[in-house]
Parts: structure tokens; C-alpha cells; sequence
């Protein structure tokens, strides 16, 4: 049988005759009849192991993997450190469940306990959670720590990446928190408006460093700004960028979130990712989610535990910020090993790489007619320009097995990371140089 | 058992008469020990609002939260803050650890005094 | 153990990057990090050999029974983790043009269909990534639902007391209020206070069936209808799926919404914790508010769009899509006769775990259950003072990972045992001697089940230290 069913048919019997029923059916007599499914599933026959492997793979062979990625916008292809694939294949680690019985999970606490340590070292924040779903969530579970009796309103920049801006977005209809979009200027967002808009009932301003036209924001004001009107700031942060980046911390921000994703993650058609969520000690009771923290055991041996639990949803149930119960522990555990394989050296080098790459490529790019920049100032490993023929160059250089920018409405989106090399980018300008000149 | 000098609710609250007309408000020795080992207080601001029967903090354990009701109808004029760091102070010294301080208190008609508390708490 | 920030030596470290093959670009000082960045330092095989002695440390599904209630601790196939690491599932950008995704937006589709069939729905979405997530989802949809029909002030969710606590606190999440009703003394809803409850006010009910006591509610279709006579919309807990797949359907049952967990019901690993996938399952009417990738097949191929009148997404991207290959795959290898032989075993293990310890243990509901039982202790912690805990951590030292403790609320020193289709018979006997032994050692021994665990790698651990004193992360100054 094809189920992982291991017990046989004799034993089925024997089993049937201990609990004094005469067939399996008979234990579904508590379901009216009408109701029982009186036809087959229409599902096809099932398969053995190497006809669904030859379907399967035959599905992920229709789609196309490009050799090289110029697209980030969210999802950011980094080179995964052999070491984070064979820990992450563990098979313990893979298959355990929420650690619940802390004597035996130990280890997926203590790895969660150095994961929030090292978000809590990336972001400069004093307290982190276990994770939670993406950056997208962790954005908008961020609001819900923010507000308080008589802070009740969230406002959000216009410069962060909208698939978050949409997700804030939900979360904001479903309690009913007003939210407030700040408008951009010249790709980042406007101080000015940001002081127009906050008032004493403010809970909340959210930014995004760098944001989602690559750009870094002056994150100092816009946290005097938020600061000033008595509100929380919250920053969404890129990892990668913090190897060299100024932190959260120390821009100010109260609260530190962000996609863990280019941490050790493949982008896999957006899922599964990472969100991280680190706050000051003050609010570190309002991080939503699992939080692990140190204690001993009854002979004092160092020991782990999921702590401060009563703030969460199976016991505080109607009362609780959030509903979240589980966490992302197998992905916080894979940016744990990449951060620890990488380390401080490893992690600034990758950091370096993507923004001197980046730097390089725009070079080439705007060297090329009717290619140009479209914001002035500092940028990461991402930006924006002009494209003439947005829609022809994409396509030849996706038959060249090249995945372009991102198309937005301010021009092509592109992005580099370290695994892009030198040639590569040197190919990809050189064949929109070409397509332009067509 | 229980200090003669103070009223009590029937969800295990106390409330000490202060000469300035204000109230102490805590939980009794019943109330913690039932509760636990406790970790955490959330207690209100001042200048809030509490009424009688209805909750004005909660306390956590490990593994439970409760709701603390107010014995009384006022105004939070205090709130022991030493309780967020101590939550413990509330086990081990009960009557000491107050969590609020109500002014223009409204009534004490349905509190019970020690004997009668006492005997509520036999009927458990 | 030590931790990793405890191994290595100060400027050890393993070369991974390259040199930089073009200019290096010194960004303006204003941007750059000030404070010192502390991460381990260690080589690769030092780094390699922690994380082995980590896992050690952890009890995964293969190191031994794992009657966890209510999470459904299947075993996990290797097949569906060698799918999900083909590269042309892993490599690919979510925001690929179309025709460069038509595999990944099969895989959805197929997937959403096989799950839409499992669970009488007519649309699915893959986009929520928990269960918890898949709850809000849902509850939005009902949400706009209402809205769309002018019926906004049915703000109130109606949810049994013997409920999973996420389903109140997902309903606060999406700005509806609780009105908790009792359970009836079989467990299952008590219809009367059902009908007490629903009203004008009401926007629905959030109910698993079979519920959380392992009973199938045989109330079931007076129950949706009441909700459904009153105005409300019924939302199905998919948390206990894996007992009635292809046997009867959610949808059939009378409900509008539905989440399922994939790492439950579908055998997708639980990672320790995640990642896991809540897909959201809907009736035809709630369609057009789905969140997510709606796919559509034209003459030129699939493509991805988004639903007309969408409540908005609940994650950046499509779903947790690498765990939806592993469940895809699971359904294809399963097929239509697999499914339906899962849970039948399923529901023939619990009953068969339970015939064989009712004599000692006392049942909650003694009743035929489905894929799970639920025991009290109350009897033997009184008797004995050993509680539902001591006798989990009894379990401990014998290689058996303990049941769900205290849940359902409304069951006092509750184990909750669901031993899942993928136990054989052998390793069910073989827990049922421990759990026979460790009721007797209750009443012979009882300090040694207090003292338990002494084989595990730590002790009972100071859980009111942890919380009083929370130390959330390593001292790097210490």
C-alpha cells in the first residue's frame, strides 16, 4: 500500500478484534450517512516512488532557471554555504515538532537561542523572536506591538517594498488600524510629509533600509521625526546589508524586522522564508511569537526553554497580540549556520561584493544611451533606472539566459549580488547596449 | 488568617482603607497560591479608571494568565511598579505587595470582612 | 553543550567569498555600522561537528513514537524532500515572467485542486504559511464577506471553549469578538448553547470536527445550520483533517472555509517549528476575496493573476511553495486510494491504542474516537499526586516523545494521543507497555516518576527562572 501504512492486513484484523469492532468503517459510525463521501475521491491512482519522481521533476522542468539573476526586489539568490544544506537536511531537525518537551529538544532550542543572539548582534537590538513567517509578516506583526490604548494609528513609507506594503496592509484591516501611506521623494521617503502627518496618536512609522528602489534612506530623522511625535519606529533592515551597514539600533529604531531569506534560503518561488523581529528590552514582551530563553536545570546544568509564554495565543487565547503559534525554526536555523559560517569577515565580504557589484553594473548600464539612473544619492546592492524598450531588452536577455530587473513603474529595478560575476555583468550590459542600438 | 484590618472580594482581591481615603488593592495569600509561582504583572496606568467586578491587571505564571478585578470603583492614582520587576513579592509577601492605589473610591458594600472571607474560602 | 559562540578561536574563518572582481565601492561613512558585528568564529568542520551534537539533542519523528495530539506527527517521506530541492523548484524568483514559471504555477494549481477535492471546497489558496496564518485567511474572507453584503455589524465569532487558542485570538486579529460557548458533557457542541449565542451580531463559528477531544460531533449538519439559519458562515479548524479524508468532507459537512495543515495532514516536515503551510480552502461564493496566486489556464498556457475583489495578501509572495511540493507530491504518490487508507489507519491505531489502555487509564469520552483520544489523569494525579506532566516526563526516559498535555482545556490532566497511521502495530504495543507501566509506577514509585527525566540531556528545567529573569540571548562581554 502506498499510504505508510506498515501494519498487515492480519494485524489490522487483530487490532479490530481489541477494539470489538468489526471493520474500520464501523468506527465512522458516528457520521449521519447522508453525509459519508459515497464515491471515490477524484484524485488519480496513486504512483509509485519513481513515477512520481519522473512527474514531478517533469514539472519543475517546465520552468526556467536563469543562470544569472538580476532581479531582487524581495528575493535575493546569494551563494548558500555547502555546510547550511547538510545541517539543514539533519534529520532531527528537519521532522521535530515545536519544542515543547525542552529535555528533549534541547538542540532546537539552543539553536534558536543562538539564532536570536546573532539577529540580535546583526541588528543591534537587544531582544529577538524565534521568527516568524517573511519579512512581509514580521512588517506587519511589528504594528500590533506599536499600539498601544491611546496610540492607535500606523504609518507606513511609500519607499518600502509594496508585496509588504500589501501584507501591512491586511493585517491593518483586519484589527482596524488606520494606515497611513508617507509619499517618496526622489526615492526616498519625505521627511516633511512623515513630520506633517504624525500626531500624539501615532503609533507607529515603518521605513525600510535600503528600501525598495535600493536606496538608503536617512534613517536618523526619519526616526527624530517618529520619535519626536512620541511613535515607535520600526525599520525593515536586509541582512546582508547589516555585514556593513549602519544597524537599526543605531539609527534609533525601536523595532528591527526584516526577510531572513538571503541568509542561507533559496528564493524557490517565494516560499519558505524567513522573518525576523528584534526590539529594545522594553518591548521585548510585545515580540510576538516563540521566545526562547536560558535557565538551568534542576542540578544547575545549563538548559532552554520557550519562555515569557503567557503572553501567547494558547494561553492568553481572545486576549493575545497575535495568533502566530509556530515559528520558522528549520529557516531561522539555516541563517543561524550561514551567519555562523560565514561570520563577521565572511558576511562584510558578501556585503561588499553585492554593493561593489551593484556599483560596477549601474556604471556599465549608464554608460549605455538612454540608460540613466533614476534617483540621485546612496544605494545598496539595488537600483533603478531608465530603460528604453523595457519589454524587448528583458526578453533578450532572458534568451540569454539572463533574469533582467524588475519592471516598476519608475523604471527597471535591478539587482547584484555577489554570485553574479564580472563577466556576467559585463555580458548582460553589453547585450542591452545592443538590443538599445537595434 | 487573614489581617482583620482589610476587605476582600470574592475573586481574591484585598483592599486596605488608607487614612487619606485612598485603597491599597492586592491579591490574597488564597489568590497566589492558587495562581503559582507568578513571572509577570500587567498592571494599568495611572489616572485610569477601575471598576468594581471588572478587570483591572492580569498575572501570569508559566503557563496561565488571570485577570485581577478591582474590589473597588476609582481612579488608579499609583501603580506598584516594583511588581515588574518582583512579580514574586506578590507570592511571598502578599499584603505587602500591592498592585494599585485607587482614590475617590465609591462604596465597599460588597466586600467581606476576614471572618466572613475566611468562611467563603472554607465553602471552596 | 557548548554554544557556538563558545567554540572557535578570535580570526578564525572559513573562506567562502571570493576577492572582489570588480572596484571595491566605499559607501559614504554615514551609512556604515559603527558597533562591532559579533558572530561565531569557527571552521568549517568545528561549525559542522556543533551542529551534529545539536541534533543529537532533539527527538525527530524517526527517533521514536510520537503520539503528539493534534499535530499529527506522520512520518515524513524522503521522496517529497527530494522533489522539493530540484532546482527548478529552488532556483526560480517569484516574480519571473509567466512563461518562465508554468511549472511552479502547475504545481499550485494541481495542488490547489487535489486539496479543494480532499476537502469539498470549489477554490483553494497556498498563500498562508501556518495554520494560524491560514485561520486569519479565512476570517478575513468571512470578513469582507460580510462587508460585501452589507452585513458589517456581525462582528461576533462564536468559538466552543474546548477550541485550539489560536482560533480566538486569530478571530481578535481580524477585528471580530469572542463568545465562548461550553462544551456539552459528550465534549461536542451543546446545542442549545449554540442556539443561544448565534444572533443578529453573529459572523460565524469557528469549529474542528472530529474536535478536539478526538470525537466526530455526530451533531455536525444542525450545527452548520444553525449558524448558518441565524446569518453567520461556518469556519473549519482543518487541525484534525487526517482523521476523514475521502471518508467525508469538510465542505459536505456544511462549512464555507477551511484551512488545512500541510505538515499535519499532508506529511510535510515540522522543521522544530516551521515552516509549515495553512492553505485556505473556500466555497465557490468566497472565491473572488482569496488572497494570493489565483492561477488560470488560457490557450497560451497558465498564467497568475490575482482574485477580483482579494482581501489583500498575507504573505510577500505565493505561499510556502517548497513545503506545497512536498504535500503535492505526498497526494500524487497516496493518490485516490492512499488518501482515504491514511486516515481509516489512523483512526484504527487511536481506537486501538485506547482499547488497550482504557482498563487503566480513564477515558475523557469513552467513546469510539477518530484519529486521536484524549485521557484524564485526574483520578491518578489524586490518588497519586502524579500528574499528566509527571507521566509525560516518565515517557521521556523511554524514548517516547509525551502526548499534548493540558489541552483541551476543558479536560483536567489531559493527554492527548493521536499515534498517526504511520505506527505499526509493533511500536503502538510497545508504548502501550510503557504507558501501562509508568500508571503502575504511580502508585508504586511515584517519587521516581517526580524525579523523571534522568536519561535526557538536561534535567526538568526552571521554567519560572527563565521567565522571571528572561536571558534571551548570549553575553558576549561574560
Amino acid at each position: 500500500m502506498g499510504s505508510y501504512v506498515p501494519t498487515s492486513p492480519a494485524e489490522r484484523e487483530e487490532m479490530l478484534r481489541s477494539i470489538g469492532v468489526p471493520t474500520v468503517e464501523a468506527l465512522y459510525d458516528n457520521v449521519p450517512s447522508e453525509m459519508l463521501l459515497s464515491r471515490p475521491l477524484n484524485l488519480p491512482e496513486g504512483l509509485s516512488e519513481l513515477e512520481v519522481a519522473n512527474k514531478v521533476s517533469a514539472i519543475a522542468e517546465k520552468n526556467i532557471v536563469f543562470k544569472t539573476v538580476l532581479r531582487g526586489a524581495g528575493a535575493y539568490r546569494h551563494h548558500i554555504p555547502s555546510i547550511v544544506k547538510s545541517v539543514v537536511n539533519k534529520e532531527q531537525l528537519v521532522t521535530a515538532y515545536t519544542p515543547y518537551q525542552a529535555e528533549i529538544s534541547q538542540g532546537i532550542l539552543q539553536s534558536i537561542f543562538e539564532y536570536q543572539t546573532m539577529i540580535c548582534s546583526l541588528t543591534g537590538m537587544d531582544v529577538s523572536n524565534a521568527s516568524v513567517y517573511d519579512g512581509a509578516t514580521a512588517a506587519a506583526e511589528s504594528v500590533a506591538m506599536c499600539i498601544e490604548r491611546k496610540k492607535t494609528k500606523a504609518y507606513i513609507s511609500a519607499t518600502v517594498n509594496p508585496a509588504y506594503l500589501d501584507v501591512v496592509k491586511t493585517y491593518c484591516y483586519g484589527s482596524g488600524v488606520p494606515l497611513t501611506i508617507i509619499p517618496e521623494k526622489n526615492g526616498v521617503t519625505d521627511p516633511e510629509a512623515l513630520k506633517a502627518a504624525l500626531a500624539g496618536d501615532s503609533a507607529c512609522f515603518i521605513s525600510q533600509q535600503p528600501n525598495f528602489y535600493g536606496m538608503m534612506e536617512d534613517a536618523a530623522a526619519l526616526g527624530e521625526i517618529t520619535h519626536g511625535a512620541g511613535a515607535k519606529y520600526v525599520m525593515i533592515c536586509n541582512p546582508i546589508s547589516l555585514g556593513i551597514c549602519k544597524t537599526p539600533a543605531e539609527y534609533g529604531a525601536d523595532v528591527a524586522v526584516g526577510e531572513g531569506q538571503p541568509l542561507g534560503m533559496p528564493i524557490a518561488f517565494g516560499g519558505p522564508y524567513l522573518g525576523f523581529m528584534a526590539a529594545k528590552s522594553q518591548m521585548a514582551r510585545k515580540l510576538p511569537g516563540r521566545i526562547v530563553g536560558q535557565t538551568v536545570d534542576k542540578e544547575g546544568k545549563r538548559g532552554f526553554v520557550l519562555t515569557l509564554q503567557a503572553r501567547e495565543q494558547h494561553i492568553r487565547r481572545e486576549k493575545a497580540s497575535s495568533n502566530i503559534c509556530s515559528n520558522q525554526a528549520l529557516c531561522a536555523l539555516t541563517a543561524a549556520v550561514y551567519l555562523s559560517a560565514m561570520g563577521q569577515k565572511g558576511l562584510a565580504q558578501a556585503a561588499t561584493l553585492c554593493t561593489s557589484k551593484a556599483h560596477y553594473f549601474a556604471q556599465q548600464l549608464c554608460a549605455i544611451p538612454g540608460v540613466e539612473m533614476v534617483h540621485e544619492g546612496e544605494y545598496f546592492h539595488e537600483f533603478v533606472t531608465t530603460l528604453p524598450k523595457t519589454e524587448e531588452v528583458l526578453a533578450e536577455l532572458e534568451s540569454e539566459g539572463i533574469l533582467g530587473g524588475y519592471p516598476t513603474e519608475k523604471g527597471v529595478l535591478w539587482c547584484v549580488t555577489e554570485v553574479v560575476t564580472k563577466a556576467e555583468l559585463d555580458r548582460a550590459a553589453a547585450i542591452v547596449k545592443e538590443v538599445l542600438a537595434r | 488568617m487573614y489581617p482583620k484590618d482589610l476587605l476582600y472580594s470574592k475573586t481574591h482581591e484585598w483592599v486596605k482603607k488608607n487614612e487619606d481615603g485612598t485603597v491599597y488593592v492586592g491579591l490574597t495569600d488564597f489568590a497566589q497560591s492558587e495562581l503559582g509561582e507568578l513571572v509577570f504583572v500587567n498592571l494599568p496606568e495611572e489616572g485610569d479608571a477601575v471598576t468594581a467586578e471588572e478587570s483591572f491587571a492580569d498575572v501570569e505564571s508559566v503557563k496561565a494568565v488571570s485577570d485581577v478585578n478591582s474590589p473597588v470603583t476609582g481612579t488608579v492614582i499609583a501603580v506598584n511598579e516594583e511588581l515588574l520587576d518582583a512579580p514574586q513579592n506578590i507570592n511571598e509577601q502578599p499584603y505587602d505587595a500591592w498592585l494599585i492605589q485607587v482614590g475617590d473610591v465609591e462604596g465597599f458594600e460588597d466586600l467581606m470582612d476576614a471572618d466572613a472571607y475566611e468562611a467563603f474560602i472554607a465553602e471552596q | 553543550m557548548k554554544l557556538v559562540f563558545e567554540r572557535g578561536l578570535e580570526g578564525q574563518f572559513q573562506k567562502i567569498m571570493p576577492e572582489c572582481d570588480v572596484p571595491v565601492y566605499e559607501g559614504s561613512d554615514a551609512f556604515k555600522r559603527e558597533g562591532k558585528l559579533n558572530l561565531p568564529h569557527l571552521s568549517e568542520n568545528e561549525l559542522s561537528r556543533h551542529y551534529t551534537e545539536i541534533a543529537k539533542r532533539v527527538h525527530g519523528v524517526n527517533d521514536g513514537f510520537y503520539p503528539l495530539g493534534s499535530c499529527t506527527m506522520k512520518y515524513n517521506p524522503k521522496i517529497n524532500e527530494d522533489m522539493a530541492a530540484l532546482t527548478g523548484f529552488t532556483g526560480i524568483h517569484p516574480l519571473q515572467p509567466t512563461y518562465s514559471v508554468q511549472g511552479c504555477l502547475e504545481a499550485l494549481k494541481v495542488t490547489e485542486e487535489y486539496l479543494a477535492e480532499i476537502a469539498g471546497m470549489d477554490a483553494v489558496t497556498l498563500q498562508p504559511a501556518a495554520g494560524a496564518h491560514g485561520e486569519f485567511t479565512g476570517l478575513l474572507l468571512i470578513k469582507k464577506y460580510l462587508e460585501s453584503i452589507g452585513a458589517a455589524e456581525r462582528k461576533k465569532i462564536i468559538v466552543p471553549d474546548s477550541a485550539h487558542g489560536t482560533n480566538p485570538a486569530s478571530a481578535v486579529m481580524c477585528g471580530f469578538e469572542i463568545v465562548n460557548i461550553p462544551s456539552g458533557e459528550d465534549g461536542c457542541v451543546d446545542l442549545e448553547a449554540l442556539k443561544k449565542a448565534v444572533g443578529p451580531d453573529t459572523a460565524g463559528l469557528m469549529l474542528t470536527n472530529p474536535n478536539t477531544v478526538g470525537v466526530f460531533d455526530k451533531n455536525i449538519l444542525q450545527i452548520t445550520e444553525i449558524v448558518h439559519e441565524a446569518g453567520g458562515l461556518c469556519y473549519y479548524d482543518g487541525a484534525n483533517l487526517n482523521a476523514v479524508m475521502g471518508v467525508v468532507r469538510p465542505g459536505d459537512m456544511g462549512f464555507d472555509c477551511i484551512h488545512i495543515n500541510l505538515h499535519k495532514t499532508f506529511s510535510t516536515p515540522h522543521g522544530g517549528g516551521g515552516p509549515g503551510s495553512g492553505p485556505v480552502g473556500c466555497k465557490a461564493f468566497l472565491a473572488k476575496y482569496l488572497p494570493g496566486i489565483r492561477v488560470a489556464e488560457l490557450e497560451e498556457g497558465l498564467v497568475a493573476g490575482t482574485a477580483e475583489e482579494t482581501m489583500g495578501n498575507v504573505k510577500a509572495f505565493g505561499g510556502n511553495f517548497l513545503v506545497v511540493i512536498k504535500a503535492m507530491t505526498y497526494i500524487m504518490t497516496l493518490g485516490r486510494e492512499g488518501i482515504p487508507e491514511a486516515s481509516k489507519n489512523a483512526v484504527l491505531n487511536a481506537n486501538y491504542m485506547m482499547s488497550r489502555l482504557k482498563d487503566l487509564y480513564t477515558m475523557a469520552y469513552d467513546v469510539t474516537c477518530m484519529h486521536e483520544f484524549v485521557m484524564t489523569l485526574d483520578k491518578l494525579h489524586k490518588e497519586t499526586g502524579i500528574s499528566a506532566l509527571d507521566i509525560a516526563k516518565g515517557l521521556l526516559d523511554n524514548g517516547i516523545h509525551p502526548p499534548t498535555m493540558y489541552f483541551p482545556l476543558i479536560v483536567h490532566e489531559a493527554l492527548m494521543i493521536e499515534p498517526t497511521e504511520t505506527e505499526s502495530k509493533e511500536s503502538i504495543d510497545a508504548a502501550v507497555e510503557v504507558f501501562r507501566n509508568l500508571y503502575h509506577m504511580a502508585y508504586e514509585n511515584p517519587e521516581a516518576l517526580h524525579e523523571a527525566p534522568t536519561k535526557t540531556p538536561v534535567r526538568r528545567l526552571d521554567e519560572v527562572r527563565a521567565a522571571r529573569t528572561p536571558i534571551l540571548k548570549y553575553d558576549f562581554n561574560a
